[in-house]
């Protein structure tokens, strides 16, 4: 047995440290600081009023400018809405229809089935609307950037009003701490008091930050609590198997001289 | 051996007309395997098992994934958000392609120390070369199919090296493209592809556990089983050993899917492809670093070959040359336990995989783990080097000089002595 657990460390250190300082590497750019999240450990779940908050931001702020492609009004549940409230978000907003029986397109209120329509007709209009940079569509954000909730706390908080001396900033860019090569397109969105919370909770900026990376780390992961739940009972049967197929193991070799 | 009686009827007359039940009775439960393998002898197994959970998992993506350039990425989010459970089979396909190759690599720097390539397991040797360079081939396509970013750039690079080769190159890649880019021709032949050698690789396996039942397992000392003293039935003795091993990899699998499913992922590829943006950092999955820092440590041109010519020679090389080091290693002894110099050798070159690796992953002028003045390039080359200066100087001249400690006359003897040190 000791033989096998030095085996089964060794390996399993040199698979994480070899990845894990490959994953470390990301060029100039400084690392966002890391924060505390209510997902974090092996038990965590998302915080349902700092996702709601989340998603005021986005409504309110984000929406102007991001798509959010992947989500449907129907998936609100997940943080919390019910049926009720997610038919009157939805119908909130003109969802494009058709062609009907004349073969028009018309529009109507949204349904719960809709996906959140974006704010562009196409990746030419959004160019066009902002200065030749496309806002990126936000549903999968949390996932496509390292650190990701870390890094979007880090861009709506790392704003600077005037780049730092030496640095050259282009017509029409903002300075950012996080953003690769500091120069922005986007202008710094989030500030104190962007969006006043139906919940009363203080609207700084810090919480603005917090409550929109918690909002997209749920667009990107929405199976983030089934899955941990899952993972705590999968992990628990696994190691009750292993120990007894190791107390088998034990008998059957028991007279083997090996 | 012998032939086993079968007293259940239906059993006896199947086996009479097709002898499968003899067939596994003789593989599965009588072969006679060393009683002193290590845990080290868990890992062909273990890879096996996950080449099944990755047919399976796969075969289950498949009825909800569309191979097309405009819905690929779409239609693996929705596997992730709106199939039932899909992103638990998506998450173990995608863990288990990284599984599948810590096993592989495992399995391999296991034949490599005990000599398992040696005589008579030659043949033995070639087929896991041949699975290893299937699954290599089946990993990349398969990366493509999401059609991220670094699905589509990946694609690119790796396609394009083929057009390093003089006059058939560019052809052969636009033929390999079916078209004048990456695309969704691309797209639909490696999906065609990605789902078709998974089976040639099942295929290669049932002749890679064939040669292996005919020659028998190595084990630890390198020394034959020379009377039946030294060997043990499979079942029970293997069947429940590697039961418990897979209890344990099971638990290093699952952990990652569950509580850290991304993290041998990319996050660039959670961005749909876009062939007008280039990602600033392109690189491979984990299990490519060593290979892609050996093709990109060649810098220079040699008798006017061109560098990337080179380089794409010299990948393929790295893992050509292993066909051959059956004839290389000139030892006569197979497992490193008793070659007191070779065995440095062999821990070199296990840490020169590792610093491979780490070159692969960063840009070449960045600093070889930040010392200044220390180029990521220069560390791949001279790594590089040393790659292929083990297999083509170290393990002739090392076999021929080296004296190796005396070996045990069997494998019982070893067990006894070990049992009485303990």
């Amino acid at each position: 047995m000791r033989k096998f657990a030095l085996t089964a460390i060794a390996a399993a250190f040199a698979v994480t440290a070899f990845t894990g300082t490959a994953a470390k590497a990301s060029g100039a750019t400084p690392v966002p600081p890391a924060q505390t999240w209510s997902w974090d450990n092996l038990f965590g779940t998302f915080d349902r009023a700092q996702l709601q908050r989340g998603f005021q931001v986005y409504k309110n702020v984000c929406a102007g400018c991001h798509s959010l492609r992947f989500i449907a009004f129907r998936n609100l549940e997940g943080i919390g809405f019910n049926e009720d409230q997610i038919k009157a978000i939805a119908a909130e907003y003109d969802i494009e229809d058709g062609p009907n029986d004349d073969g028009d397109m018309f529009t109507r209120p949204g349904i719960a089935s809709d996906y959140f329509p974006s704010p562009f007709a196409n990746d030419k209009a959004a160019a066009a609307s902002n200065g030749g940079a496309i806002p990126p569509d936000l549903s999968l954000m949390a996932k496509a950037r390292m650190n990701g909730p870390d890094y979007i706390v880090g861009l709506m908080t790392g704003y600077e009003e005037e780049a730092p001396e030496g640095f050259s900033l282009s017509e029409g860019k903002h300075y950012n701490h996080y953003f690769p090569g500091h120069q922005i397109s986007m202008a710094p969105p989030l500030y104190d008091e962007a969006v006043e919370y139906t919940d009363g909770t203080p609207a700084t900026l810090e919480q603005h930050a917090h409550d929109i990376a918690a909002f997209l780390k749920w667009t990107a992961q929405p199976e983030l609590e089934a899955r941990k739940a899952m993972g705590i009972k999968v992990l628990l049967f696994l190691i009750f198997l292993t120990a007894m197929l190791y107390a088998v193991k034990r008998k059957i070799w028991r007279d083997i001289e090996h | 051996m012998s032939a086993p009686v079968w007293n259940n009827k239906v059993v006896k007359w199947v086996d009479d007309r097709l002898p499968v039940f003899t067939m596994l009775h003789h593989s599965a439960y009588e072969y006679p395997t060393p009683k002193n393998l290590s845990y080290m002898w868990n890992f062909g197994s273990l890879a096996g098992f996950v080449l099944v959970t990755m047919i399976l998992t796969g075969i289950f993506l498949v009825m909800n994934y569309t191979p097309h350039a405009d819905m690929a990425f779409w239609s693996v989010e929705r596997i992730m958000r709106d199939v039932n459970y899909g992103w638990l089979i998506r998450y173990i396909h995608m863990n288990g392609a990284s599984m599948f190759f810590i096993c592989v690599y495992i399995h391999i720097f296991r034949g490599l120390y005990y000599g398992s390539y040696k005589a008579p397991r030659e043949v033995l040797w070639w087929i896991g070369i041949l699975i290893l360079l299937a699954m290599m081939a089946t990993a990349f396509m398969g990366y493509v199919l999401p059609w991220g970013q670094m699905s589509f750039w990946g694609a690119t690079v790796i396609t394009n090296l083929f057009s390093a080769f003089p006059i058939i190159g560019d052809p052969l890649v636009t033929w390999l493209w079916g078209g004048f880019s990456v695309d969704n021709p691309t797209l639909n032949r490696f999906f065609s592809l990605h789902y078709l050698m998974p089976f040639v690789i099942l295929g290669l396996v049932v002749l890679h556990v064939w040669a292996l039942h005919s020659v028998r397992s190595n084990n630890p000392t390198g020394v034959e089983i020379k009377t039946p003293q030294d060997a043990i039935p499979f079942h029970p003795y293997y069947t429940i050993k590697d039961l418990f091993g897979m209890g344990v990899f099971l638990i290093f699998f699952m952990f990652f899917v569950f509580f850290a499913p991304d993290f041998f992922g990319e996050p660039d590829n959670y961005i749909p492809a876009n062939p007008l943006v280039t990602p600033p950092h392109i690189v491979p999955e984990w299990y490519f670093l060593p290979f892609y820092a050996i093709l990109r440590s060649i810098d220079f041109t040699v008798f006017g070959i061109p560098a990337k010519l080179l380089g794409v020679l010299a990948m393929f090389a790295s893992i050509i040359v292993l066909f051959v080091i059956p004839w290389l290693d000139t030892s006569k002894v197979r497992s490193s336990k008793f070659r007191p110099v070779y065995k440095w050798f062999f821990l070199i070159l296990f840490i020169d995989c590792f610093v491979l690796g780490y070159c692969g992953k960063k840009a070449p002028d960045d600093y070889f783990m930040g010392i200044e003045g220390l180029k990521v390039i220069v560390v791949g080359q001279l790594a590089t080097l040393y790659y292929f200066a083990h297999f083509l100087v170290v393990m002739p001249i090392v076999g021929k000089l080296e004296r190796p400690k005396p070996l045990p006359t069997s494998i019982s003897e070893s067990v006894l002595k070990e049992g009485a040190n303990a």
